[in-house]
């Protein structure tokens, strides 16, 4: 670990949303005690890292007034939960980091927002991210890149597309927050940052309130401190929505209470990894070889197991989520919301509109989507993908029969530098070549902390996979491997340490 | 040689309401043609009998009752348009009909 | 070489659910602007869409009342394009799975029975609607509409002239009316057509150029147009030129058909399956209750009609043009035992002008159709003049009281008495003696003149005919 200065004074920001919570019960901890010592770091340290696209704390003091006082029984009452840019909250700013929705207000709350408003939560908006959740860097935002505040030069990227929210996580300039993982958007930040991000089976999750990117792969989930609060936090927001044709009617677990059991015995499945761009980086094997031993050493057995169209999920995901992210961002015409750049006719101004609302890689994606999709080229490409997509989802079918949870790096490499992918989007789809598949095959999948690279000390994430609807079981494990190698105290320290700009 | 000609590009800019000049043109027909380069290996898969996968639940008759539920009040409506005259959302005069 | 026309149907009704297709909106026509609207059917970021059971429900009703077969697993498909009356610039519609298919429906011609086949049926979102006139420069869009489930019945090509679209167009809303799902009214815009129409000598197999039309706002709009535009690709073709695939506009005020102003780009939708929203599955069951909600369809209720009680095909025609005149019909005749040719007669005659004169719907009629029948048969039995019949109908709409009621309270029964009519005929010879004496001289009128002074002195209720005579006995002479 590089040597830190003094640490600053510790406060209830540094706390876990568990701790946290469990403070507020009993009292030993205040309400605005909490916030107003999130809201002095968000003051502190936003303007270098860039997390939050805005913040309003009079707006808070008055929400967490309401909410302590409207939710008694609340299971999160009290609590700051910070919630990316792509989830609608009523009457506040919700751009999806896009010069397009700048200023939009939606007149409604996401179905993951009335829930948590219900347990007592306080809503802290507007986490920074990529223009539409396009994205592995937030560098794709409109309004600036956020900064991993691992980077002591805060020189690298805190991945993406939920870059503000992981990265508020590990600064500790939130509690927990809310991230959407289309193709990887949450865990490969939680690699990148160095804290739990857990993408949920699909339908989990309500969609209702997400502004879509790609409605077959989307899903809400939790960015956290660790394990044990990201089982807090999918507690509250999962289950069935009314609201979400493609919402699961499956019951909701207590994941709490399921994380303190046994994982000996359970499986881990080890698939041969496809050729990652430029090579997957010697520390991240490493590190996932050591967790793998970690894992072993609390009594997982080990198999390989085989995912062979593995190496085709990127190719796959870029014609179906482009696909469905044109025909999702169609609505973005200067018609009934949002900007609007006039022009003579009704073309024109949608033209003009969307051409100086979208940034590159949004209209690149939308360009992308629209042609696969159109006259003549729907069966190679859209038709096929699809295809590919369920061979993808029966390898994990197979590879489930054999083991409990499968085993991955969650990135190729640890966090990148600003600009070195920029050149060639290519590249940059290629750094997603891990998570891409379960959102594909719509299974869970989470990232947890196992190590750090050698000469930079950067965050190196170990990715979990599992069966439909066992959000529990990887959560279990997670929790499991947390207590033995104590990674999330090492993101306190470091996180506490507070590195100056 | 990009398989996105800028013939094509224009036409798929026009579809999808996006103008694309000059140099940009030429850098998105290329970065596009490279992705598209990229993505026609799927092609190379065999996939003879698979059934696509547009939903991956198994999940089927989603329905809801014919029940009303609250609207939005017009104010809220005309509040987030662009531009709007009373209760109607306004645009450029439209020539059809 | 004679040149047949080629005519095919595209018809949209609105259902008339509580609710919109994917959302909790109300669907009722007439709101002020944008006062029925949410995000979903506005198309806001985040909002999602959910089917509507009941209009799931009805367009199998509506698929079955037209012999279709039902898909198996249908779905939905994003339709593509941009415009400003579709909020999310895609409709939800269905495409390659469609609710139904492959079934018909049976018109006749100048007295041909003609089965047109219907190619499809699909379930679709209506899009917003615009208004141009209210201002120079702008165009003001209203997001009521969007949302309100439509159900789109297309028919194949096999329609062969003007006359025939407009009665399977009549038909086909008769029988949706039948089906109680929609208010089926053009006026309103909860039943739109469009139509196409291509000449190819006759015999041939293979269609010619087809030219659509829309903005029909009338059935009667629709034959006009297809009559001239029929008449125009003949002219064309005659004159050596070729027939343009095109859009065309029909102008009601000048009666011709009018390439769009705009061009309509070659329409790419880009249709792909709906991730929003998951297959359905048409299950027997879900057939067999909506079967059992058929009511008896018009052309079944004609035939029956005309058999069970004689009536002509005109009047068993008039009387189905609603489902619930023909249950009025019934009522009458089987709950009053009524005969059947007079209850047809003053359904179709005094009834129906009733409501036409008030501007009523049958629907604001609430009286058991049994009392037509009462009356009919008060009439037939001699109770009461046809004339003093009259104001019994009236009597009995506006109070909403039984003809029999009505009859035996208001002293209306017609007064055939015979020594009553004496003393009546007696006192109006004794009022009018100069009338007598004129008759007496042989001038016929003056008897009816006092026949009119003893309906005037009975308030109607007297008899005429035995009326005349009584005074004729008692004026004695000749007849």
């Amino acid at each position: 670990m590089p040597a830190a200065p003094a640490s600053r004074t510790p406060g209830p920001a540094d706390l876990t949303l568990h701790e946290l919570r469990d403070r507020l019960r009993a009292g030993t901890c205040s309400p605005s005690e909490a916030l107003e010592d999130l809201l002095a770091r968000i003051e502190r340290r936003n303007p270098a890292l860039n997390v939050y696209l805005g913040c309003e704390p009079e707006r808070l003091r008055g929400e967490l007034d309401r909410q302590w006082r409207d939710h008694p029984g609340g299971r999160l009452r009290g609590v700051p939960i910070t919630v990316k840019s792509n989830i609608c909250v009523a009457g506040e700013p919700v751009s999806c980091a896009s010069r397009i929705l700048e200023g939009f207000r939606p007149p409604y709350d996401a179905t993951v927002i009335e829930r948590l408003r219900a347990e007592g939560a306080v809503i802290v908006p507007r986490a920074n991210m990529d223009e539409f959740a396009f994205g592995s860097s937030t560098e794709n935002s409109a309004f600036g890149a956020a900064r991993n505040p691992r980077s002591p030069a805060l020189d690298r990227v805190p991945g993406g597309s939920s870059g503000g929210s992981a990265a508020a996580v590990a600064a500790d300039v939130a509690i927990a927050a809310l991230g959407s993982d289309t193709g990887g958007s949450i865990r490969q930040p939680a690699a990148f940052c160095g804290v739990v991000g857990l993408k949920p089976t699909y339908g989990r999750v309500s969609r209702y309130g997400l502004v879509a990117f790609a409605s077959s792969l989307d899903q809400i989930g939790p960015l956290t401190k660790d394990a044990r609060d990201a089982a807090v936090l999918l507690s509250v927001i999962a289950g069935h929505d009314e609201r979400d044709s493609t919402s699961a009617p499956t019951a909701v677990p207590d994941y709490e209470r399921e994380l303190d059991g046994d994982i000996a015995g359970m499986r881990i499945g080890i698939p041969a990894l496809p050729e990652a761009e430029g090579g997957l980086h010697a520390d991240v094997r490493t590190a996932v070889d050591e967790a793998v031993g970690v894992l072993r050493g609390l009594g997982m057995k080990t198999e390989a197991v085989g995912l062979p169209r593995l190496d085709k999920s990127v190719a796959t995901y870029y014609v179906v989520a482009t696909a469905e992210a044109s025909s999702n961002l169609a609505r973005y015409d200067g018609v009934q919301f949002g900007l609007r750049r006039a022009g003579p006719s009704v073309l024109e101004m949608s033209v003009n509109t969307r051409t100086e609302g979208f940034g590159a890689e949004a209209k690149r994606r939308i360009l992308l989507g629209t042609y696969v999709l159109s006259q003549g080229y729907y069966d190679a490409y859209y038709l096929q993908a699809m295809k590919v997509r369920t061979l993808i989802r029966r390898d994990f079918e197979d590879a489930f029969r054999r083991c409990d949870v499968i085993v991955m790096p969650t990135a190729p490499t640890p966090a990148f530098r600003f600009g070195e992918k920029l050149h060639d989007p290519l590249q940059m789809y290629l750094s997603d070549v891990f998570t891409i598949a379960a959102n594909l095959a719509g299974v869970p999948a989470l990232s947890v902390c196992c190590g750090t690279s050698r000469a930079e000390g950067l965050p190196i994430g170990l990715q979990l996979i599992g069966r439909p609807f066992e959000e529990g079981r990887l959560l279990r494990v997670a929790r499991a491997f947390e207590d033995a190698t104590d990674w999330p105290a090492r993101r306190r320290a470091f996180a506490q340490a507070e590195t100056p700009r | 040689m990009s398989v996105i000609t800028p013939d094509i590009l224009k036409q798929v800019a026009m579809l999808a309401r996006l103008r694309v000049e000059g140099q940009a043109s030429a850098e998105l027909s290329g970065q596009l043609g490279t992705i598209l380069d990229y993505v026609r290996q799927l092609q190379q898969v065999p996939t003879a009998g698979v059934e696509p996968t547009s939903h991956v639940l198994s999940l089927s008759n989603v329905l809801r009752e014919d029940r009303r539920r609250p609207s939005l009040d017009p104010k809220a409506v005309t509040a987030i348009a662009p531009v709007a005259h009373q209760s109607f959302v306004a645009v450029p005069k439209v020539i059809d009909a | 070489m004679t040149l047949e026309p080629v005519v095919g149907l595209e018809v949209h009704l609105q259902f008339s659910t509580d609710t919109k297709l994917f959302c909790g909106c109300p669907t009722a026509f007439g709101a002020p602007p944008n006062s029925q609207t949410c995000p979903v059917c506005l198309g806001l970021p985040g909002a999602l869409p959910v089917l509507n059971a009941r209009a799931f429900a009805w367009g199998i009703k509506v698929a079955l009342a037209f012999g279709c077969e039902l898909a198996r697993i249908m779905k939905f498909d994003r339709k593509q394009y941009f415009y400003p009356d579709l909020p999310k610039n895609y409709q939800i519609s269905q495409y390659d799975q469609p609710l139904a298919q492959h079934g018909h429906l049976d018109v006749e011609v100048g007295g041909e029975p003609r089965r047109i086949r219907i190619r499809r049926i699909h379930l679709e979102e209506d899009a917003g609607k615009l208004l141009h006139e209210a201002s120079p420069t702008e165009t003001y869009v209203d997001f009521n509409r969007a949302g309100i489930p439509l159900l789109e019945i297309v028919s194949e090509p096999d329609v062969r002239s003007a006359e025939e679209a407009y009665e399977y167009l009549t038909e086909l809303k008769t029988t949706v009316g039948y089906l109680g799902v929609s208010t089926c009214n053009m006026e309103e815009g909860s039943l739109r057509c469009d139509t196409n129409v291509s000449l190819r000598p006759a015999g041939r197999e293979e269609l010619g150029v087809k030219v659509e039309i829309k903005n029909l706002n009338s059935f009667r709009a629709v034959k006009l147009a297809l009559e001239y535009e029929e008449a125009r690709q003949r002219q064309c073709l005659e004159r050596g030129e070729r027939i343009v695939q095109d859009t065309r506009l029909w102008d009601a005020k000048r009666q011709v058909t009018e390439p769009m102003r705009s061009k309509e780009e070659a329409a790419d939708y880009r249709y792909f399956p709906e991730p929003d929203l998951v297959p359905f599955v048409i299950e027997p069951a879900m057939v067999e209750a909506a079967g059992g909600q058929l009511p008896e369809l018009p052309a079944a209720r004609r035939r029956r009609f005309c058999e069970a009680y004689g009536l002509s095909e005109y009047d068993a025609r008039v009387l189905t043009q609603t489902w619930a005149l023909g249950r009025l019909f019934e009522d009458a005749v089987r709950g009053a035992n009524a005969p059947p040719k007079p209850v047809a007669n003053w359904i179709m005659g005094d009834f129906l002008a009733y409501l036409n004169a008030k501007q009523a719907p049958l629907e604001s009629i609430k009286l058991p159709g049994e009392w037509f029948g009462h009356l009919v048969q008060l009439i037939e039995d001699g109770t009461i003049s046809g004339k003093m019949a009259k104001e019994v109908f009236v009597q009995m709409l506006e109070r909403e009281v039984d003809p029999n009621t009505l009859v035996a309270e208001g002293g209306l029964r017609q007064v055939v008495d015979t020594a009553e009519l004496d003393a009546l005929a007696a006192r109006v010879i004794a009022a009018h003696p100069g009338a007598a004496d004129e008759y007496a001289k042989g001038k016929l009128t003056a008897l009816m003149y006092l026949v009119g002074q003893g309906m005037k002195q009975s308030q109607g209720t007297a008899n005429p005919t035995q009326l005349t005579e009584a005074l004729r006995r008692r004026l004695g002479g000749s007849a």
